[in-house]
């Protein structure tokens, strides 16, 4: 039942994943209409007919929006959480294998950013850097840093004690090539583990942000910048607060649900846990 | 105990210099002087030196930083760019509303999480575990803005159970608390689905142990073996993840706040960024680094309530 159970909700996530990709993908192909082509004659009109799911305060094809939006989202998970767990967990590792006052320090520092909600400090950052993709990027970022240091930093701790490094600092390899090569493959299945469940979490802080007024700028389409459209139509046009609420909801679920599974499968101790 | 206080309190004091200096960095490594990002580009340079040395930029590093942490220590957060309010009048203003707020978030995440996970560990891979641990999931994956949203529509727009309008007056109980009902829901919500996740996990762990079988076959009623001995084992993990998620709930709450239209530090917050209003930023952000070690410390005062062990370590 457990095998069955966890299975079927990993591939039901798959699933969810995949088709906000392949919807962010061929989005150009999908779309009915062109997501920024203003027609005020057709709009706020409700969802069916003509417009699959409506239209909004500018007469804009919303599953158009929503297909384009797509992409806003998953270029800056993918973006932020790669950059996170090349800077955190390059800065895990090293500390963990250096070891001493130098990692008591750097996970010192590594604590008090993590004690920071992480959607306060990106709001910060943004607001201070300025809005757009790249900012964005940046700021997700440095809110997954410190967590990603610390996934590495642990398996570390133990590792460089093991024979094999011993071995290989015997056979003369640098401290790099050490860490690197033969510490590091250890490593991998934890940090896509965590991957897939901070991209859960990049995707909703940047859509957090964009409801907020601090995403990429229109009339690029972004799921958070619908909602927030939406939500000041709200008494006139419901589903212009609802399709992208959703959408925003399926891709979050699908990247928790990968996670979950991926951790049940690659942690024993965790097995239906 | 006082002891035990005592010394935590004195912890704490380090934590609050380390994330005040998070904050004092944050706000200086941003490129660009922020005089010329308040007073345009084609400012004078007399009315930026000006501004400079008002806002105390015209010193040196150290002395900003300093004055800046022996400031914040002593109570004084500063004075908003914009309005020449102090930062306390204005935070102490809304402060009821997030304190509401957040207390009855965290109220309904506990009552809804702890039995919702205890049960789900007690019937693990039945069909009671498979729902607990879907809407957990499902939980957990709600932004609140969209939570929120969805939960207005429903509930004040379509069913008009609740108002839509979130500006509660304090005085009036009644008021107060119709209006406190969508929003901490909203927040209680994923409070709850990360409450039950923790707890379900910490109590698998505790009804393998000895102590569990000990008093069973003592004849204590299984009832009260789980919630008493149980409970209170698995009570560590759990408190320690609602301390945790505070820093979420905080962030969730500045959504919640203008998702419902109600007062807080998190529409203080949005309103400073539009007004490009930097003091204010700062030391709401202040503000916050005091929020976040009060909560840490509130947490290690709670282990040592439920587990008398921790108060000798």
């Amino acid at each position: 039942m457990r095998w069955l159970l966890r299975n079927r909700m990993t591939a039901l996530g798959l699933l969810l994943c995949t088709l906000v990709v392949c919807g962010a993908v061929f989005a150009p192909w999908l779309a009915p209409y062109d997501p920024s082509d203003q027609n005020i004659v057709d709009k706020l009109q409700p969802p069916g007919g003509e417009y699959p799911l409506g239209t909004d305060a500018y007469g804009r094809d919303v599953l158009s929006r929503i297909l384009f939006g797509a992409r806003i989202s998953l270029i800056i998970a993918v973006a932020s959480i790669l950059s996170a767990i090349l800077v955190g967990g390059t800065i895990g590792m090293i500390s963990g294998y250096i070891g001493g006052r130098t990692d008591r320090f750097v996970m010192q520092v590594m604590d008090v950013m993590l004690s920071f909600p992480s959607l306060i400090l990106g709001l910060i950052v943004v607001a201070l850097l300025g809005p757009d993709l790249e900012n964005l990027v940046i700021a997700i970022a440095l809110t997954a840093i410190a967590p990603f240091a610390r996934i590495a930093r642990a398996p570390v701790l133990s590792l460089k004690e093991r024979a094999f490094v011993e071995a290989g600092r015997a056979l003369g390899f640098s401290h790099a090539r050490v860490l690197f090569v033969h510490i590091l493959p250890n490593l991998m299945s934890e940090i896509v583990v965590m991957g897939s469940l901070w991209m859960a979490t990049a995707v909703r802080t940047e859509a957090s942000l964009s409801f907020i007024g601090l995403g990429v700028k229109p009339p690029t389409p972004t799921w958070g910048g619908m909602m927030r459209d939406g939500f000041e139509a709200i008494l006139d046009a419901p589903w212009l607060s609802i399709w992208p609420g959703i959408a925003i909801l399926l891709l979050v679920l699908g990247l928790n649900m990968v996670g979950d599974g991926l951790r049940d499968a690659t942690d024993p101790k965790l097995a239906g846990g | 105990m006082i002891l035990f206080i005592l010394r935590r309190l004195l912890a704490a004091i380090p934590t609050l210099v380390a994330v005040l200096t998070l904050v004092f960095v944050l706000v200086r490594i941003v490129p660009g002087d922020p005089a010329v990002a308040i007073l345009g580009d084609r400012a004078t340079p007399d009315a930026i030196a000006a501004l400079d040395a008002k806002l105390g930029l015209d010193q040196p590093i150290w002395r900003q930083y300093v004055s800046f942490i022996g400031q914040s220590l002593t109570g004084d957060f500063g004075r908003s760019m914009v309005t020449n309010r102090p930062i306390l009048t204005d935070v102490a203003a809304v402060l009821p509303h997030t304190i509401d707020l957040t207390l009855a978030a965290v109220l309904i995440g506990t009552l809804v999480g702890v039995p919702a996970g205890v049960w789900a560990a007690l019937y693990r891979n039945r069909l009671i575990d498979i729902v607990a641990r879907m809407l957990s999931l499902i939980g957990l994956s709600f932004p609140v803005f969209v939570s929120g949203v969805f939960l207005l529509l429903a509930f004040a727009l379509h069913w008009h159970i609740f108002p839509v309008i979130g500006n509660a007056d304090l005085a009036d109980p009644v008021d107060r608390l119709t209006k406190l009902v969508l929003p901490a829901v909203t927040l209680g919500l994923v409070m709850a689905a990360y409450i039950t996740r923790v707890t379900r996990s910490a109590m698998l762990q505790v009804l393998g142990e000895d102590y569990m079988r000990t008093a069973r076959a003592k004849g204590v009623p299984w009832r009260r073996v789980v919630w008493r001995h149980g409970l209170r084992n698995a009570g560590l993990p759990v408190v320690t993840v609602v301390g945790l998620y505070f820093g979420i709930l905080i962030g969730n709450s500045v959504l919640t706040e203008i998702v419902f239209n109600r007062p807080g530090l998190g529409k203080l917050i949005v309103s400073a960024l539009n007004q490009r209003d930097y003091t204010m930023l700062q030391g709401l952000m202040v503000v916050y680094c005091f929020m976040i070690v009060l909560v840490n410390l509130m947490t290690d005062l709670t282990y040592g309530f439920i587990d008398p062990r921790v108060k000798q370590a």
